[in-house]
């Protein structure tokens, strides 16, 4: 190219000051980028939206038929028809209202169950995570004794011990269910407490339980929400399980776990009445993860795979 | 004679195990005086964050005394005391990205200490205090509900300066305040130092580990090698008329823009450790002296 530039081509225009003050537009905050991310991830908006679906079945479900989770219809066995939904169980009460009145327990349960552990863990593990040195040392090693104990039996045993119910089941899945929150509060609080951020606040002359609930809590939020949108549906499964083995809550009572429970001793022949709780667990379950692991992508798009 | 606001006896600060320390300060001690900048000046691991963080009590002083106005500050304090001791001394980050809570907007940044100390709880008053440290620093109002993360690194930088200035200090450490910032915005945030420590009669303790800049700002230059003072003097003695080999060594180190300076520049370079620092203070000027 021969053609150079010559000096008249350019312009000085000079340093615009006012320009170089100047932000973006509109403010965003970081739980509408949030927001907005969730938003694009297909799979967590179709988990939502199921999960919308199964909470608004669990609240009006029971309520769009004429019968109550114990009637006994005179009906037993009954296939799906116009009047049972889902048909009849072999006491012949009504599978549908049964389904969702369970699921108005399962929910129930999986939600109280990973509210519990959200608030011993975050106490447990910001408490570990922020003193640090050897009372960290020593809090986790009793959450390693308590980790190492087999789950199963204390449940079991607690649950023999304990008369059944919804209060029990609930102690036992919190008995360790915190355990893993604690975990990851205590770890995130580790890297981030040392931040110019926390020393500032000190320097400023803050309190611990001012730098915990003004600096660190606010910022591991994500980790919390992610780690209990998770730990809903695995106290759901265990609730389940526990119902499937015979543990669950007390009959009549209907829950998802006992339901198939009873479902499955006529399974070759009455498959409907192991399908409705299964199904409605698995969609369930699946429903959470979806919009636990969108939630996670939203909250951090830099670990996204 | 002028006012010593600040001064450091012999202030050890040492890390780890007591039979293997590390030792990161190791016996400094220097004073400053009222409204002066003090640059405090060493290679990176040479202890100099670590005097600052001692002196401001983000760590516990192995031994030594601060006293400040006076009072010793590292004995045991009350509560209030501590309160009092926050609203004297104050610090400056070194990196204005991991400096402000990524999660609070800047009028809840700016408002931290004003909750802490419980000053301005009327909402009117607090918000022209607010206003009034934006303006301070060269920020607009506008700015208040705004997140850290939209603004520049010079921009946070002065946001972090905004945030100091609400507990009105007397004394303020500023730890590498710079040096995470573009060469283009570091003369802004110094300038913006100058022009507070002028109107609000400042005193400075500045941290940096380039000489380049800290000539500018600083009275007095305290030179740091390996947990020791090893000279302290005027800003412009040290400059001319360097005596220890290590501040010769960092000297030497300046770059200019002048490419016939650069083409003769020679790198000195010194490697000693801590004990062959010599042990005597010498005084070469009226204040100027070196460790040999």
């Amino acid at each position: 190219m021969s053609d150079k530039f010559k000096a008249e081509d350019f312009e000085i225009v000079g340093i615009r000051r006012q320009d170089s003050e100047k932000l973006a537009e509109t403010p965003i905050s970081f739980w509408k980028e949030v927001r907005l991310r969730f938003f694009k991830n297909k799979l967590a908006v179709f988990g939502g939206v199921m999960l919308f679906l199964i909470i608004l079945f669990a609240i009006f479900g029971p309520m769009m038929r004429p019968f109550s989770y114990s009637d006994m219809l005179g009906n037993f066995n009954a296939k799906p028809n116009g009047t049972n939904w889902l048909g009849t169980d072999e006491l012949g009460r009504d599978v549908f209202t049964r389904l969702w009145y369970g699921a108005r327990v399962s929910l129930f349960i999986g939600v109280v169950a990973a509210a519990v552990d959200v608030v011993i863990g975050v106490i447990y593990g910001s408490v570990a995570g922020f003193k640090g040195g050897r009372v960290d040392n020593v809090m986790m090693r009793i959450v390693d004794i308590l980790s190492a104990v087999p789950y199963l039996l204390i449940v079991i045993l607690l649950l023999v011990v304990m008369k059944q119910g919804m209060l029990p089941m609930i102690v036992a899945l919190t008995i360790t269910g915190w355990i893993n929150m604690a975990r990851i509060v205590r770890g995130e609080i580790l890297t981030i407490k040392n931040n110019e951020f926390v020393m500032a606040s000190r320097v400023m002359g803050a309190s611990s339980l001012h730098i915990i609930f003004k600096h660190l809590i606010p910022n591991i939020m994500g980790s919390i929400i992610v780690t209990m949108m998770l730990t809903i549906p695995s106290a759901i499964f265990t609730e389940s399980f526990l119902g499937y083995l015979g543990l669950g809550i007390q009959l009549p009572f209907p829950s998802w776990g006992t339901m198939a429970s009873e479902g499955r001793t006529a399974l070759s022949i009455y498959p409907w009445r192991l399908f409705a709780p299964a199904l409605a667990i698995s969609l369930t379950i699946f429903a959470f993860n979806a919009v636990g692991d969108g939630l996670r992508d939203a909250l951090d798009p830099k670990q996204r795979k | 004679m002028a006012e010593k606001l600040l001064e450091v006896k012999n202030l050890k600060q040492y890390f780890g195990s007591a039979k293997h320390p590390i030792k990161a300060v190791d016996g400094i001690s220097f004073f400053i005086n009222k409204g002066e900048t003090l640059g405090l000046v060493g290679e990176s691991g040479s202890g100099k964050s670590t005097t600052g963080r001692s002196i401001i009590r983000l760590y516990e002083p192995t031994a030594g005394e601060i006293i400040f106005e006076g009072r010793d500050i590292t004995k045991k304090m009350t509560r209030r005391e501590r309160l009092q001791m926050a609203k004297d001394i104050q610090m400056i980050f070194q990196d204005p990205y991991a400096s402000l809570n990524p999660r609070m907007t800047i009028k809840d940044i700016l408002s931290e200490p004003l909750d802490i100390h419980g000053m301005y709880p009327n909402a009117d008053e607090r918000l022209e205090k607010l206003v009034e440290l934006m303006e301070n620093v060269g920020l607009d109002r506008e700015h208040l509900n705004r997140y850290p993360h939209e603004f520049s690194g010079g921009q946070r930088q002065r946001i972090g300066v905004a945030r100091v200035l609400a507990l009105d200090p007397k004394f303020i450490i500023a730890d590498e305040p710079i040096s995470a910032l573009d060469v283009s915005i570091q003369a802004q945030v110094v300038n913006l130092l100058k022009d507070l420590q002028r109107e609000r009669g400042l005193t400075y303790l500045f941290i940096a580990h380039d000489l380049s800049m800290v000539k500018y700002i600083s009275d007095r230059l305290a030179i740091m090698h390996k947990g020791q003072l090893v000279e302290v003097g005027d800003s412009e003695e040290i400059y001319e008329n360097p005596v220890h080999p290590y501040t010769k060594s960092l000297l030497s180190a300046i770059p200019l823009p002048d490419p016939a300076y650069e083409r003769q520049r020679q790198r000195i370079v010194y490697s000693a450790t801590a004990a062959e620092h010599g042990t005597e203070w010498v005084q070469i000027k009226d204040n100027h002296w070196v460790l040999q």
